[in-house]
């Protein structure tokens, strides 16, 4: 007997979303782990910032009496990769859109909510590993954890910055029909953000007008948290950036699913 | 008296002021192969549309396999499989995953999988090529691996949205083979369009043809031949519908199709 409806197989409400948002997860991580060419790609960029600025403002940042820069680098460097990583696999949906996979899903009897879920917890994912990957990478440049017992929130920071810019990224690959606003995502959202975020300078004693930028930068709170992990003292303070990334994620989430629910193909 | 699968009435689409399905009804008998042709933008796809849950009309009705398409996703979802004009498979997946996610999405248990996969996979004679990534497949493979997914979760219907574009005589050939065995060992109603009208000849039972969104002939093709006084479909065809040459605006998936070829190069 094929068991295609709830009815029949006898499965539960709760356990049958599951097994959907499960199989885009795992779809998302396959094709992450089969494209070499793209893991070892991405990593080129996180390593040419800990290398060049790192090496580079290095002994500027010293003189200025802020200690040792790659110790305050590596962890926006790290929430960089997650950043750009999460972002991507978010806008990955546009090509899928009119090709691939996202039609074969929206005619399949799951929810757009549970097609959303999958595909932003993969891309999270993904986005996590990057960062676990850039965070090895770091100690080779000569990155070290101050305090080891604060890498489990490190880790929860992480999965924190990768959700909130994966669903950002779904939302924004919702409103777009092709890849031609591509450049302006680029330049005005993703590279504001990560510029803004105090990942490659502290962000004090700015002009009033972009430290307040700064302070509504999300990444600025997921880099905070990275700092006051891994390395250097939280500015805003630890607890205050777990309530403002998690507060942002869910709405991000809340966003992205009712945007991706208005795609039309 | 025979069954109805498919049944619309009054179905209308306007997408602002363009009416692009005017008020047609139809049925499609459980069990047949029912052909619904018409020159490029007829509404043909926007009525495919309808009836697979991924456009809402504007008014009227829909029963499939006795359910609302709109009112009771799942259960229409189910009812269904699709093998949509673009490719949408999961190019860096395996057949083999392409199989099994789309079982997983339809909620086809772990042991029906394995067994429905090979038996498909067999069937469409790619079982050798399971375990090969998408992307090494020729157009005619990936066309024969759709229909195998589509038939996953036992559908009662296929929609076949022209199914044989840019395929070679012998592929084509294949593809009905397989086509008209299922329709006629496991009674399945196959709905498809097609632009190659001696195909629609060969393997239809009945056939509507759509012009300017509204149906303005059905019949079985001999009836159609008999009503223009034609000899040939493709001859009825055009007595119906007019020698002057339709424009189809192109749409973003024609132009995110070009860009993706420059990407790959």
């Amino acid at each position: 007997m094929l068991c295609v409806l709830n009815e029949e197989c006898g499965a539960d409400n709760f356990y049958l979303p599951m097994i959907a948002i499960y199989t885009l997860w795992l779809r998302q991580l396959k094709r992450y782990f089969r494209s070499k060419s793209r893991i070892i790609g991405s990593l080129g960029q996180p390593v040419l910032f800990l290398v060049a600025l790192g090496f580079g403002f290095g002994p500027i940042f010293q003189r200025a009496g802020q200690g040792n820069y790659i110790q305050f680098l590596a962890p926006g460097v790290i929430a960089m990769s997650i950043l750009f990583t999460s972002v991507f696999s978010g806008i990955e949906i546009i090509w899928d859109r009119q090709f691939g996979f996202l039609k074969e899903t929206l005619v399949a009897p799951v929810s757009r909510f549970e097609i959303m879920l999958g595909r932003t917890l993969g891309g999270a994912t993904v986005g996590v590993l990057q960062g676990i990957i850039v965070f090895f990478l770091s100690f080779i440049i000569g990155f070290r954890v101050v305090n080891w017992s604060l890498l489990p929130l490190a880790f929860v920071f992480m999965i924190l910055i990768a959700l909130l810019f994966t669903a950002l990224g779904t939302g924004i690959a919702s409103l777009l029909q092709d890849m031609t606003g591509f450049q302006l995502i680029m330049n005005f959202i993703v590279m504001p953000i990560f510029f803004l975020s105090g990942s490659l300078f502290p962000p004090n004693g700015l002009p009033s007008a972009l430290d307040l930028v700064v302070k509504i930068d999300p990444l600025a709170y997921g880099v905070d948290g990275l700092h006051g992990t891994l390395g250097q003292m939280a500015q805003f303070g630890l607890a205050t950036d777990f309530w403002v990334l998690s507060v942002i994620v869910v709405i991000f989430i809340a966003i992205g699913s009712y945007l991706f629910s208005r795609i039309q193909v | 008296m025979a069954e109805h699968i498919i049944e619309t009435k009054n179905l209308v689409k306007k997408f602002g002021d363009f009416v692009a399905v005017d008020s047609i009804s139809f049925s499609v008998e459980k069990g047949t192969v029912f052909a619904f042709l018409g020159p490029n933008g007829a509404g043909k796809t926007t009525t495919i549309k309808m009836l697979t849950t991924l456009l809402a009309p504007t008014s009227g009705m829909i029963l499939l396999n006795g359910y609302d398409p709109q009112k009771r996703q799942h259960d229409a979802r189910a009812s269904f499989g699709i093998v949509f004009q673009d490719p949408s498979l999961d190019d860096e997946l395996t057949a083999y995953e392409n199989m099994d996610m789309h079982g997983m999405l339809y909620h086809v248990n772990a042991k029906d999988r394995k067994e429905r996969i090979k038996q498909l996979l067999e069937f469409v004679e790619l079982w050798d090529r399971k375990d090969s990534p998408v992307k090494q497949f020729s157009g005619g493979m990936k066309r024969r691996l759709e229909i195998a997914r589509g038939f996953m979760h036992k559908p009662k219907i296929l929609f076949l949205d022209e199914p044989t574009v840019g395929l070679d005589p012998q592929t084509r050939n294949h593809i009905w083979t397989y086509l008209r065995k299922l329709n006629q060992e496991e009674g399945l109603t196959v709905f498809l369009t097609t632009h190659h009208m001696e195909e629609a000849e060969r393997v239809s039972d009945h056939i509507a043809i759509i012009d300017h969104g509204k149906i303005i002939a059905s019949g079985s093709p001999e009836a159609l031949k008999a009503k223009t006084n034609t000899t040939t479909l493709e001859d009825a065809f055009l007595a119906l519908t007019g020698s002057s040459i339709r424009h189809e605006e192109v749409s973003s998936a024609d132009a995110l199709r070009s860009q993706r070829r420059m990407w790959r190069r």
